[in-house]
């Protein structure tokens, strides 16, 4: 640890009374410096790009700021050339509170309605990926012929760019020429008006994401199943479990650390999933399978550009998702979980 | 908990059913494969119907008619290579998501290794940090790092992408180095310690040419996240000379005259690339996830 032990610059005489304090901190350093030196640029990058735009976000949320009105000062160019700057009398204002009352009472933006369709949104696709992830993990966990090659092709979805899934899915539910109606036609059904109601519309983007992230839990529960030490099965074996209970009783607690995880990541992931709902469906028809992301995106980037506002959406989203996972981690800890 | 990395599919896995093949009844083993091929399908029909869909004329992809093949032809393909700016979208996506690779590598890694072998005050702080970016929904900060951009005068640049896709790809090229250099036997470090190594020269002398397979892996992905990202390049980028592949091909699709045909082409034009790295990244990408989560 030659290296390691290299001083830090000397302090000089610390004032007398604070000698515990510093000393605690110059031990400190003096045994971390290397670790948080090599943490200091993730650590400014985050500070600088995160954490900024995340405090100015939250700020802007309690301003009226549009696009029409973000200058303090309105500029004109007079004829001899020379720039005149009045103060714009429409210019922003802190309003305090407004924006979350507008939002929450309904009165701007259609924020409860969203929030509905971001939750049937969420709790559908993360079921269906769970479900069916672990499903097909446990099928392709057992000595399979051809194993290698199921594999392959059950993981392809995740190998397209989400955006493109987005649009081949928006292609094959196409309602003129969508392979999807001309299957239903083929085999007797009637051709299904998918954009027509948000009912089916949302349905068409459940489909499309729960395609585009299975694979992800597959395979992720597949590595989870890898590490289960076979010694449990034959334990269980013995012991005369059937399939199923060796299922239950080894396989699912063995998946518990994996799990958690991806169950977290993947509500967290799915609740702001933008590119497929703002591709697949673009909200339609008239906003009613719109999510609060794509919501925001559009009050922030359509028409006049409501930056307080998006902003304001922008908070709420996070503080549902921090919440949520604050109650995640609690009730795992309630079960004993150390994570 | 040591996750071992699935460097390669072991013919019978560790934790795989230890009863063999021939212990299967044939009628379940017959209910498996349907069920596996049944999946295989479904997985793999869109990208099949895409591609098969490229090379077709126009009038039969938008047609009604049932065909897999009809008329085949490469106009699509000519189009869309030589009548529109796809070519540069292409240059411009690449050169979008090398340099977010690049730069959150390389100020990653090192945080990776901090977060792997040092238990220092602030460690779990951080590793909080990481996972809660995850939840932070782009409409938060998307308005403050636009007008950050704009105040900068960095709207409708390239530059400007790369610094937002950074505060995608580097919490998240952190969390999995740290996944991979757990999976590195600290033994290597306590040896280079004691031939007399510091921590920056066990890092780079030692780990780094270890971990390469690793950061292999952390760099093809945050690549393929800056090269799909969609929210960000609608939001940032005015002109068709700037786009990236993921806002351009939006032009092909209007709400009226949608030209699906050269759609479909782009789409393959864009996905090929991205499956081979993807295909060869995968299998140790979701080792280093793992093993990132549940360490935490």
């Amino acid at each position: 640890m030659s290296t390691a032990t290299a001083t830090p610059p000397a302090r000089t005489s610390p004032p007398p009374r604070d000698t515990r304090r510093p000393g605690r901190l110059r031990r400190s350093w003096d045994k971390h410096w290397y670790a948080w030196v090599m943490v200091a640029p993730v650590v400014i990058v985050l500070g600088v790009l995160i954490f900024y735009p995340l405090g100015q976000g939250i700020l802007l949320s309690f301003t009226n700021q549009t696009e029409a009105n973000q200058l303090a000062e309105i500029c004109t160019k007079s004829i001899t050339g020379s720039e005149v700057c009045k103060p714009n009398p429409n210019a922003w204002e802190v309003v305090g509170l407004q924006n979350y009352a507008d939002v929450l009472s309904g009165k701007v933006g259609e924020f409860w309605q969203q929030f509905g369709v971001t939750l049937l949104w969420t709790v559908s696709c993360v079921v269906f990926h769970y479900g069916i992830g672990l499903g097909l993990a446990v099928l392709l966990n057992r000595p399979l012929r051809g194993r290698g090659i199921y594999r392959v092709l059950l993981i392809l979805p995740w190998a397209v760019p989400a955006f493109v899934s987005a649009f081949a899915w928006r292609f094959m539910f196409n309602e003129q020429f969508g392979v999807i109606n001309t299957l239903f036609e083929a085999v007797g059904l009637d051709r299904a008006e998918w954009f027509a109601d948000w009912k089916t519309a949302l349905f068409t983007a459940v489909v499309t994401n729960i395609w585009v992230g299975v694979p992800f839990m597959m395979v992720t529960l597949l590595g989870g199943m890898q590490t289960i030490p076979s010694e449990q099965y034959e334990a269980a074996e013995i012991d005369g479990a059937t399939p199923w209970q060796r299922f239950v009783n080894v396989t699912l607690p063995g998946l518990r650390p994996v799990s958690m995880t991806v169950l977290l990541l993947g509500t967290i992931w799915t609740f702001n999933m933008f590119p497929i709902i703002f591709l697949v469906t673009g909200g339609e028809p008239a906003g009613g399978t719109e999510i609060l992301v794509t919501g925001a995106f559009r009050a922030a980037f359509e028409g006049i550009r409501n930056y307080s506002l998006a902003s304001t959406y922008g908070v709420l989203i996070l503080s549902i998702l921090l919440v949520f996972s604050v109650l995640y981690r609690r009730a795992l800890r309630k079960q004993g979980e150390v994570w | 908990m040591t996750v071992t990395p699935m460097a390669a599919p072991a013919p019978q896995a560790p934790g795989a059913n230890p009863r063999g093949r021939s212990r299967r009844s044939p009628l379940a083993s017959i209910g498996l494969h349907a069920t596996l091929i049944g999946a295989s399908l479904i997985a793999v029909f869109p990208i099949a119907w895409v591609v098969l869909s490229s090379f077709k004329p126009e009038q039969w992809v938008q047609s009604s008619e049932l065909t897999l093949v009809k008329e085949p032809t490469l106009a699509n393909y000519e189009y869309v290579l030589t009548q529109t700016n796809f070519p540069t979208w292409m240059l411009n996506s690449v050169v979008i998501a090398a340099c977010t690779m690049l730069i959150g590598i390389l100020m990653s890694a090192t945080t990776g290794y901090a977060l792997s072998r040092f238990n220092f005050p602030g460690r779990r702080h951080l590793l909080m940090v990481f996972l809660v970016t995850q939840m932070f929904p782009v409409a938060i900060l998307i308005v403050p790092i636009y007008q950050i951009m704009a105040a900068l005068g960095l709207i409708n640049t390239h530059a400007s992408l790369v610094i937002a896709y950074l505060t995608i790809a580097v919490p998240f090229c952190s969390w999995m180095l740290k996944g991979y250099f757990d999976s590195i036997s600290t033994s290597l470090d306590e040896a280079a310690s004691i031939d007399g190594a510091g921590p920056f020269a066990t890092f780079w002398k030692v780990i780094l040419p270890l971990a390469r397979p690793g950061i292999a892996v952390t760099a093809f992905y945050s690549f393929l996240t800056a090269w799909g990202e969609v929210a960000y390049a609608s939001a940032f980028i005015q002109t068709d000379d700037k786009f990236t592949l993921a806002y351009g091909m939006q032009q092909f699709v209007p709400q009226f005259n949608a030209q699906w045909e050269y759609l479909t082409a782009a789409a393959v034009l864009v996905t090929v690339p991205a499956a081979l790295v993807f295909l060869y990244a995968q299998r140790h990408l979701v080792s280093g996830l793992t093993a990132g989560g549940t360490k935490g």
